[in-house]
């Protein structure tokens, strides 16, 4: 424990800005991916463990388009568009039918095409990791607001996330589709009945969270290692972020991941040695106090 | 042995009333006999297929999972060099028969498999090409079985250093752990003398190798510069994907220098994080696992000026037989040997001479001849490589700490270690542990 470092810290307004942002951009990240899980969740009931590995399909998708392209525009649009294909196929192939079955059948199922996608991966780029490279638009020196550190990269992965938490919220609460995925997810027979396709509606929310799995993952793609089964870990930390969110929320995703962010950041100064049991005992803490979560809506 | 009178002749108690004809069969002291020798082969192997045609060398490593890559380059080294011997007649007159299998880098599964590879597989030597975790495993096997085997991966010091690891019949070709920290902690010491660094953190693995490594080398660098102090330290965990955190606390501390025993995938991840933060213009960095073509061609904004250890290189030692093994072996496998794979190569070497100096395959004979043994060898600093004989272990091969640049040959200049000190300071380490 060095608490002395915390304070430190907390007191300079250089290492404030460097943390928080840093805490941002875990956060952020953790976002994309922990919102399409419980986006699955809410409106489907399925807690889809296959959701990984189309963080990791994104960051390799995009690596490829980069490679073959040189353009990193068109890098991020083949991460998120060609996660999107995937979910859509592997929900109307696979997932659509067990959405009655018991829910270790379920789990099954995702952990046995967690396995695939990882062995698809290995079979198409190896199994020794990857680096898709900065592209050189963004290896500029980092920018300096208050005396702290920020990367530009940094600033536009933030800011699509945030984009996308934003046209999220707005279109899940105001418009028409938004309306019909939410009416799905309270009742999907009388939403059938109403003469709407509700295996539609599935097919696209399951190649929403896909795809904002699949940003992430390419945002992702040019500062960290690719390798088969890199889903896991973070598949891993947005189940912890769904936990303290609560399942289903999407306010509680982004709290959540922010928290979980902020956590990693200033816990790394504070409590070295325990910054992982941190956020895990935070879990603890929410579970205890508030079974359902920060933003958990209780069962009727 | 089975009898033919037990078969065929009446005995004169047989011969009466109740006669017993003895039909062709196998009787109760030849079944003992079978049973004996059934036992004697579980439990000693070699000496049961002692004369098989083909020698079965069974060969545990990691072929799934992280660290494939590792297990793969180690199965190519190991081939490309087995097919040289059986090129040139095999082992005193026998062919090598390699049975490669995975562990998925799991140690009981280790330790599974090498005990089938020889009791199931007929193998009669083991080439252990498993990280530290399950070569210890491994190691047990070759304890309990007495099989000749030659630990080709874990560079964890105490497999060789502490004599309760000591077994007659098991070797390590392989660099250490402690010749790396006395080598690096000593050029360490030696830049930051000449730039004034004296302010220093680490970033390591938090795993028994990220530890032990990391301690090591300050210990090292401290004893050859004593002004140097450390003044944060991260330990992030294995295969951790994001190392924001990790950068940023680096940042706030302000080190001069930054010592790294980060390895693969979580390096390159390591430096492409810390790159946008320009972490490596504000500090010296010393990387002792960057120079490994693994990482070295996989980095694509690969900073110029981190120090590194040697892991392989083609380029050093700079001999025209250590450049041409890094191109056979790219030439046949279309990528660039690992650390790994050197280390494979030469325990095969290692053992072609041992069989052919001992004209045997017998496990104990090469044992024997093993022990304190010489040999040519492209990896050697002075084209020779040697086994030690008192604990068993590899000495004299290449090793040294560079800069790198950008594209090849990535580290230009290598600065050699000293064999002489490092056996003199390896000698005084085995003591504070109780070693000796």
């Amino acid at each position: 424990m060095d608490l002395d470092a915390l304070a430190g810290c907390l007191s300079s307004s250089a290492c404030l800005v460097t943390q928080t942002t840093s805490g941002l951009i875990i956060g952020m990240l953790l976002f994309l991916v922990a919102v399409g899980l419980t986006l699955i969740f809410g409106v489907l009931k399925i807690v889809n463990f296959s959701h990984g590995a189309f963080y990791m399909f994104g960051a390799y998708f995009a690596m490829a388009a980069y490679q073959f392209t040189g353009s990193f525009a068109l890098a991020m649009l083949a991460g998120a568009a060609g996660t999107a294909i995937l979910g859509l196929i592997f929900e109307r192939i696979f997932m659509s039918r067990v959405y009655g079955a018991d829910v270790l059948m379920q789990l099954l199922v995702c952990y046995a095409f967690v396995l695939i996608f990882d062995d698809v991966v290995r079979l198409i780029w190896g199994p020794e990791f990857r680096s898709m490279g900065m592209p050189a638009a963004f290896q500029v020196m980092p920018l300096f607001i208050a005396g702290g550190v920020v990367p530009p990269y940094y600033l536009l992965l933030i800011g699509v996330a945030l984009i996308a938490a934003i046209v999220l919220g707005i279109g899940l609460s105001r418009s028409r589709i938004g309306k019909v995925i939410r009416a799905a997810a309270h009742n999907p027979g009388m939403v059938s009945a109403l003469g709407i396709n509700t295996g539609l509606i599935y097919g696209g929310v399951f190649a929403l969270g896909g795809m904002l799995a699949g940003l992430a993952g390419a945002l992702a793609a040019p500062v960290r290692s690719l390798t088969p089964g890199m889903g896991f870990s973070v598949l891993i930390e947005s189940f912890i972020v769904t936990v303290i969110g609560g399942m289903g929320s999407i306010v509680g995703a982004l709290v959540g991941a922010l928290l979980i962010g902020l956590i990693r950041s200033f816990g790394s100064l504070g409590f070295p040695l325990f910054t992982e049991g941190l956020m895990y005992l935070f879990m603890v803490i929410v579970l205890v106090s508030k079974p359902t979560g920060l933003f958990g809506k209780e069962a009727a | 042995m089975i009898s033919g009178r037990d078969q065929d002749t009446p005995t004169p108690q047989r011969e009466g009333k109740m006669t017993r004809i003895r039909t062709p069969g196998i009787s109760r002291r030849s079944t003992l006999a079978l049973m004996g020798a059934g036992a004697m082969s579980v439990a000693a192997p070699w000496v049961a297929r002692a004369q098989a045609k083909t020698i079965k060398v069974g060969m545990p490593t990691i072929l799934s999972g992280r660290v494939a890559q590792l297990g793969t380059s180690s199965r190519n080294a190991v081939m490309l060099e087995v097919d040289k011997v059986n090129a040139a007649g095999g082992l005193a007159g026998r062919p090598i028969e390699m049975v490669i299998r995975d562990s998925k880098g799991q140690p009981q599964e280790a330790a599974r498999v090498a005990r089938e590879l020889v009791n199931t597989d007929g193998c009669e030597w083991l080439i252990d090409a498993e990280a530290s975790s399950g070569s210890f495993a491994v190691h047990e096997v070759a304890r309990d079985l007495g099989v000749l085997c030659v630990h080709t991966c874990s560079e964890a010091s105490s497999l060789t250093a502490d004599p309760k690891q000591h077994i007659p019949n098991a070797f390590r070709c392989v660099r250490q752990g402690i010749h790396d920290s006395i080598v690096g902690g000593s050029y360490a010491a030696s830049i930051s003398k000449a730039k004034g660094l004296k302010k220093w953190a680490t970033c390591s693995p938090d795993y028994a190798y990220g530890r032990d490594t990391t301690g090591e080398f300050t210990l090292y660098l401290k004893r050859f510069a004593p002004d140097v102090e450390i003044i944060s330290e991260s330990w992030p965990k294995l295969f951790q994907p994001d190392y924001t955190e990790v950068v940023t606390k680096i940042l706030q501390a302000k080190p001069q220098a930054l010592y790294s025993c980060l390895w693969g995938g979580d390096l390159t991840s390591y430096i492409d994080q810390a790159n946008i933060y320009a972490m490596f213009g504000q500090m010296e960095v010393f990387a002792v696992n960057m120079a490994d073509y693994t990482a070295l061609t996989v980095v694509k904004n690969l900073p110029k000026g981190i120090h590194s250890g040697n892991r392989y290189i083609k380029s050093f030692p700079a001999t025209p037989e250590n450049a041409a093994w890094g191109d056979a072996y790219k030439a046949k496998y279309n990528e660039y040997p690992t650390n790994w794979s050197w280390q494979n190569a030469t325990a095969v070497m290692f053992l072609a001479e041992a069989a052919k100096k001992a004209n045997s395959t017998d496990g104990k004979k090469i044992a024997e001849v093993l022990k304190g043994l010489t040999i040519k060898c492209p990896f050697g600093a002075d084209g020779t490589v040697t086994m030690r004989g008192d604990d068993h272990t590899l000495v004299g091969y290449a090793i040294g700490w560079g800069t790198t640049i950008p594209q090849e040959p990535y580290v230009p200049e290598v600065k050699a270690g000293d064999w002489k000190a490092i056996f003199e300071l390896e000698a005084e380490w085995k003591k504070s542990k109780g070693y000796t």
